[in-house]
């Protein structure tokens, strides 16, 4: 187990190191659209609306914290593993060690969980600022931390599938985009017809959304949403051993 | 120069090896031996199968059939024990161009468990062996095509491996880049490490190698000494330009019987060259084709 420990630190350790050097332009880069998110529908469009019985600005800031959460998370995982992978090629080097391929799973979504959990820690900060009945309780941050460790997975996942930079920006609008909208985020999933609702529920950030926001909103939690959310993670992380082990061949 | 010692065992193995991707054969029926101690150099055009042989050998890529030994054991089913013994220089460098020299090599160190004390030490010793001392701490994207290929090789000697593996060490680097590199390489050796490289300049092949293994369409064609190779073909080569068109090549010997059929050439031969023959004209004889391709 100490050898697994400090296997998953020492591939997380030089992620960090180059999060070192370039730390204003990663922050930035991911609270820029939440933030926008928040003033654009918080403010702009949902101003005077309310929802499940609270105002609009209440309802959907969970839900942005979510998509934060899964962005920052699954880019952060993916964009530092894909220059590894295809441009530096120093993903190889971590291939021909003695390291273990689940270290080198859990060490690279790492990056991911950091730097979704502090953007998505960043946008709950300015939520509860701006609407100070959301309740911030350690279980909303533990499921916080859980969903960005789920979607830091889902990147590593989706990096060593695709084999190439157009393969994930093709992923990145068809699949990615849709779900950070339709994950309800941005809406309440009991007014859509069952057969959309179903599939909305097969995707991971549906379950984290409302997780979050039964929480913030101190409703009763969604223990099955949890189970779910957990399930995805562990699925995630089969996979990528899945395809680091037919990397190989 | 003369090989030092007496190097005879062989370190690295090939059996029968063979890599298929779809129905292109990159690698077919590759029987090699490496021995402990030599630099050994793998020739061949862009495309033969010199990248797709080291991945196989340095556990990066499966063998759809044939095996690979290194020091004894199967890269395949005991990759733990050959990652601990072979130290790799890809073609891309693999280094982290983000990063200082230094922390590229820390990495480096960390992920093949070297102690906190070991790093140190290791470090210190390895800037100093390729002399990149003033540079540990400039980002590698600021350094020049040759220093960051040393920096390369440093990290890639972390561990102490008793095998390199270079793929295509000096391309893209100047004459003098290449020169130190060549340098750096001889003293590794002597220094004990055996060295496996690939390369498509014949120069390179001929000033650093002890032995040559000719690679052409994924098979081995030949494999030798680089003057034995050449002894083959024939030691002095003349080239003859009929009519300003078409150049033919001839090899012989010696210089005296070169001479004898120069001397019996028509006189509308054109130009005609007297040479010691190379390795690029043992490798067209045995091809057909030139080493850097078209």
């Amino acid at each position: 187990m100490p050898r697994f420990l400090n296997d998953v630190y020492s591939v997380f350790w030089v992620d960090l190191r180059n999060l070192r050097h370039h730390w204003r332009s990663t922050l930035a880069t991911s609270l820029v659209q939440p933030l926008l998110y928040l003033v654009a529908f918080g403010y702009g469009l949902g101003g005077g609306i309310s929802l499940e019985g609270v105002s609009y600005l209440a309802f959907v800031i969970p839900g942005i914290v979510a998509l934060t959460a899964f962005s920052a998370s699954f880019n952060g995982a993916a964009s530092k593993l894909q220059v590894d992978r295809f441009f530096y090629k120093s993903f190889d080097e971590l291939l021909m060690s003695p390291v273990s391929i689940y270290s080198i799973i859990i060490g690279k979504a790492l990056i991911g969980v950091l730097r979704g959990f502090i953007s998505s820690s960043a946008i709950l900060l300015v939520g509860i600022a701006l609407s100070p009945k959301l309740a911030i309780s350690p279980w909303l941050l533990l499921v916080l931390l859980s969903s960005c460790f789920v979607f830091a997975l889902f990147g590593v996942l989706a990096t060593l599938v695709i084999n190439s930079h157009q393969g994930m920006s093709t992923f990145s609008n068809v699949v990615l985009l849709p779900m950070t909208f339709l994950s309800g985020t941005f809406f309440s999933l009991t007014q859509i017809p069952e057969v959309a609702k179903a599939l909305l529920y097969a995707l991971p950030l549906t379950h984290s959304s409302s997780i979050l926001r039964a929480l913030a909103l101190d409703a009763p939690f969604p223990w099955l949403s949890f189970f779910i959310l957990l399930s995805f993670g562990a699925a995630f992380f089969i996979g990528c051993v899945l395809a680091l082990k037919r990397a190989s061949v | 120069m003369l090989i030092v010692g007496v190097i005879l065992a062989a370190f690295i193995e090939t059996e029968k090896l063979t890599k298929c991707y779809g129905t292109v054969k990159a690698v077919q029926d590759l029987d090699m031996r490496v021995r402990k101690g030599e630099i050994f150099g793998f020739l061949g055009p862009n495309g033969a199968g010199k990248t797709t042989t080291i991945r196989i050998m340095t556990t990066l890529t499966k063998p759809t059939s044939g095996c690979v030994q290194i020091n004894g054991f199967d890269v395949v089913k005991e990759a733990d024990k050959v990652k601990k013994v072979i130290g790799v220089v890809q073609q891309h460098l693999s280094l982290d161009r983000d990063l200082t020299v230094k922390e590229n090599l820390e990495f480096r160190a960390r992920i093949h468990h070297l102690s906190a004390a070991e790093r140190k030490k290791r470090i210190t010793e390895l800037l100093e062996y390729v002399e990149l001392t003033e540079c540990a701490d400039r980002m590698i994207h600021t350094l020049s095509g040759g220093m960051q290929k040393r920096a390369a090789i440093a990290c890639s000697l972390l561990h102490q491996p008793q095998v390199l593996f270079l793929d295509e060490p000096t391309v893209g680097l100047d004459a003098q880049g290449r020169r130190r590199l060549w340098d750096l390489v001889r003293r590794l050796n002597m220094d004990g490490t055996t060295i496996f490289l690939t390369t498509h300049y014949i120069e390179e092949a001929e000033a650093l190698c002890h032995r040559v293994g000719i690679i052409h369409h994924g098979r081995l064609i030949a494999l030798d000494t680089p003057l034995a190779l050449r002894e083959k073909l024939g030691l002095v080569a003349v080239e003859a330009n009929v009519n300003n068109k078409e150049t033919h090549y001839k090899y012989f010997a010696d210089r005296a019987s070169a001479t004898r059929y120069v001397q019996s050439l028509p006189a509308t031969a054109g130009t005609v060259i007297i040479r010691d023959s190379n390795l690029e004209d043992v490798f067209v004889e045995l091809t057909g084709e030139k080493v850097g391709g078209a």
